[in-house]
């Protein structure tokens, strides 16, 4: 199997839906002449040529939702956001009007609309431009959220996003976009609301999505050689639809768990996991449910102290020596 | 122009465009249907009024009352492969393009029946059977996805021209000039159309736009611009075809504008006490009313009389009332339905190939 990055995970998957429908399109800032701003799209204006491949103005209420009026007309436009800290200026074109025109209309009109790109900190760029904003959108009816952590994930998963009738958003991060893995040359696709046990474990469930995934895996290597934990890292890879079956049988095994976030703890995906473990397996919980997530405040720019404020793997394993 | 001389203005006006061959070369039975139409728009409306005046409506409701040649002006140009979309007024434009009365009267109703289950309600209609794309409540949001209608027909090569709607309001927000920034840079084929009804809710336009008329915005993207009278359904039709014709031959988008009126508050929650005066309103009602103007237009053509325009009043109240009886007596959606039509995906669960939980409690 040959390896590739994350970047070009996403690429492929991209290329090869737009050979596989001419209705699939791409648009964005930068995303065609300059090759991508962090070259995820290169190639893509060459191959597929100026119709398919279109570099907007900056201007990301107008594009995206000029795309989600593209997608009930049936085309199915892939939407770039540079970072998704942008996509807060098209706020209301993806919370009201892709999230609700299915809704509103009573099911006569489908947005079949990817929106995608990088949404994360830790590359000390300040608190405009660090948002994880995956909570806000799975807060949505109508949306889909997925954040892929592993380039082999970000194919399979975009691939069914592209062909989904529903809108979804991808979150990327640019941090793993060098990351590399043994992706299958042929054809898969992966469901969404299926999470993946990333290394499997008895004595401590760890939760995580996107980045955190890999910060969870690092922290369960210490656990196990410095206090011979053996943790279970589930991968939930998609926030909604969510994978509820494996969280809650990773808890009935391990009977203890931390969710790990990269988002700011208030009103975060883990609070909503948190709520669904203590319904739905309260009994088999052995100790508190703990959470690690972003330090509240503002993404800090000091170089150091981001590293700090996000979850690290020394945070995690501090937590994690707190409930064993 | 004020109003006084628009109004010693209105006969020569009126006459230059009935000479206009795209009015010209109208049968008799189109034009009264026009009138039948704008006659149906407003009863349904009244209707509407009486509606929730009785609380069998909830919400908003913004009624079109003394805008009607509008829309029935700029949709009566619509060809097959034509679109529209626009904002939360959105009434008459589902009726214009052919919407039944009694859909539309349920869906006010919040009842199962109507265009959108009871789930959009009265700023929510939709029909894109009828290329008619909503019904759309925050103010400017649809002016993108008009701008993405037009880019969708271009990028399948249709020969079809979207029809983007919005108030006077509407150009002050972001996202309409965001979206002409991008008609005009991507030459997609749109006709923006502002219906200013002089007011954005109780702000009238010289206190909330800089730039008058509203349709010079479009300098500022190099775009085309007109203006028109918008209680002329003549005059609505010449200018709304320049406009297409351009979108359709040239890919290049206009920006119209249509000087229009209101006689209801903004919508029903606003006792209209505060912005204008009743003598205003009786002004525009007494001498500029669309529905009257064409009226007497139709009579003095000779092709309809005072009696048969009657009658069509009679007829379209009596249809109104119809649509009112058919949503009273239309059940309520069930319980189960609030979560129906959210995901294409669990409403075609033989197609669903995600796992997990959907919705959460």
């Amino acid at each position: 199997m040959p390896e590739i990055t994350y970047r070009e995970a996403v690429n492929q998957a991209m290329a090869e839906e737009m050979d596989r429908d001419s209705d699939t399109f791409v648009m964005g800032e930068e995303v065609a002449q300059y090759d991508g701003a962090y070259k995820v799209t290169e190639g893509l204006l060459k191959r597929f040529g100026e119709k398919r491949v279109l570099d907007t103005p900056i201007s990301e209420c107008g594009f995206a939702g000029l795309g989600i009026g593209a997608a009930m007309m049936g085309l199915r436009p892939i939407v770039e956001f540079m970072t998704w800290s942008f996509s807060f200026v098209a706020f209301d074109q993806i919370f009201n009007n892709a999230a609700n025109i299915r809704y509103m209309s009573g099911g006569e009109i489908n947005i079949p609309i990817v929106f995608r790109g990088p949404g994360n900190g830790g590359v000390n760029v300040g608190a405009t431009h660090s948002h994880t904003p995956e909570n806000f959108y799975a807060n949505a009816p109508g949306l889909k959220v997925i954040c892929p952590a592993t380039p082999y994930d970000a194919k399979g998963m975009l691939k069914t996003a592209i062909r989904d009738n529903d809108p979804v958003l991808m979150m990327e991060n640019t941090i793993l976009y060098n990351n590399k893995e043994e992706v299958p040359e042929e054809e898969y696709l992966i469901p969404f609301g299926k999470a993946d046990i990333k290394k499997e474990g008895t004595d401590l469930t760890f939760i995580a999505h996107g980045k955190a995934v890999l910060t969870c895996l690092k922290a369960a290597e210490i656990l196990e050689a410095e206090y011979e934990v053996d943790v279970e890292v589930v991968d939930l890879r998609s926030i909604r639809p969510l994978d509820e079956e494996t969280i809650l049988n990773s808890v009935k095994k391990t009977s203890r768990v931390i969710i790990v976030d990269e988002n700011k703890p208030f009103c975060g995906v883990g609070a909503q996991i948190a709520y669904i473990i203590q319904e739905k397996a309260f009994d088999y919980l052995d100790a508190p449910i703990k959470r690690v997530s972003a330090v509240d405040a503002p993404q800090i720019y000091s170089m150091p102290l981001e590293q700090v404020q996000l979850p690290n793997a020394q945070r995690i394993v501090q937590a994690a020596t707190s409930i064993i | 122009m004020s109003q006084t001389e628009a109004k010693e203005d209105k006969e020569s006006h009126v006459d230059a465009f009935s000479e206009n061959p795209i009015n010209k070369n109208l049968t008799a039975e189109e034009k009264i249907n026009f009138y039948r139409q704008m006659m149906e728009v407003r009863c349904f409306e009244e209707r509407a009024v009486h509606s929730y005046q009785q609380g069998k409506i909830g919400g908003f409701c913004h009624t079109y009352n003394g805008q009607e040649a509008v829309a029935i002006g700029t949709i009566s140009m619509m060809q097959s492969d034509d679109h529209i979309i626009t904002a939360y007024r959105d009434h008459a434009h589902g009726l214009a393009v052919g919407m039944n009365m009694n859909e539309c009267m349920a869906e006010l109703y919040g009842k199962v029946t109507g265009c959108s289950k009871g789930k959009g309600g009265s700023m929510h209609f939709f029909a894109p059977d009828k290329n008619y794309w909503g019904g759309h409540a925050i103010v400017g949001g649809q002016i993108p996805l008009g701008a993405g209608i037009a880019f969708a027909l271009k990028y399948k090569g249709t020969k079809g021209v979207c029809l983007c709607y919005m108030g006077d309001g509407a150009v002050n927000q972001g996202a309409f000039h965001e979206a002409l920034n991008l008609a005009a840079l991507w030459k997609l084929p749109v006709v923006f159309i502002i219906e200013n009804n002089r007011y954005s809710m109780g702000t009238s336009e010289a206190r909330s736009s800089s730039v008058s008329p509203l349709a010079r915005r479009a300098l500022a993207y190099d775009m085309g611009y007109d203006t028109g009278i918008g209680n002329s359904v003549y005059e609505v039709r010449v200018k709304t075809e320049q406009a297409m014709e351009k979108a359709r031959s040239k890919n290049v988008p206009t920006l119209l504008e249509f000087d229009t009126y209101r006689y209801r508050g903004h919508s029903m929650s606003d006792p209209d006490k505060t912005y204008r005066t009743k003598d205003e309103i009786a002004d525009y009602k007494n001498n500029q009313d669309p529905i009257m103007l064409f009226g007497s237009i139709l009579i003095d053509e000779g092709i309809a009389s005072e009696e048969s325009l009657i009658d069509i009043k009679k007829e379209s109240r009596k249809k109104a009332e119809a649509s009112a009886k058919f949503a009273d007596e239309s059940p309520f959606p069930e319980i189960e339905d609030i979560t129906k039509d959210v995901y294409w995906e669990e409403d075609n669960p033989e197609h669903k190939t995600s796992e997990g939980t959907m919705f959460f409690k």
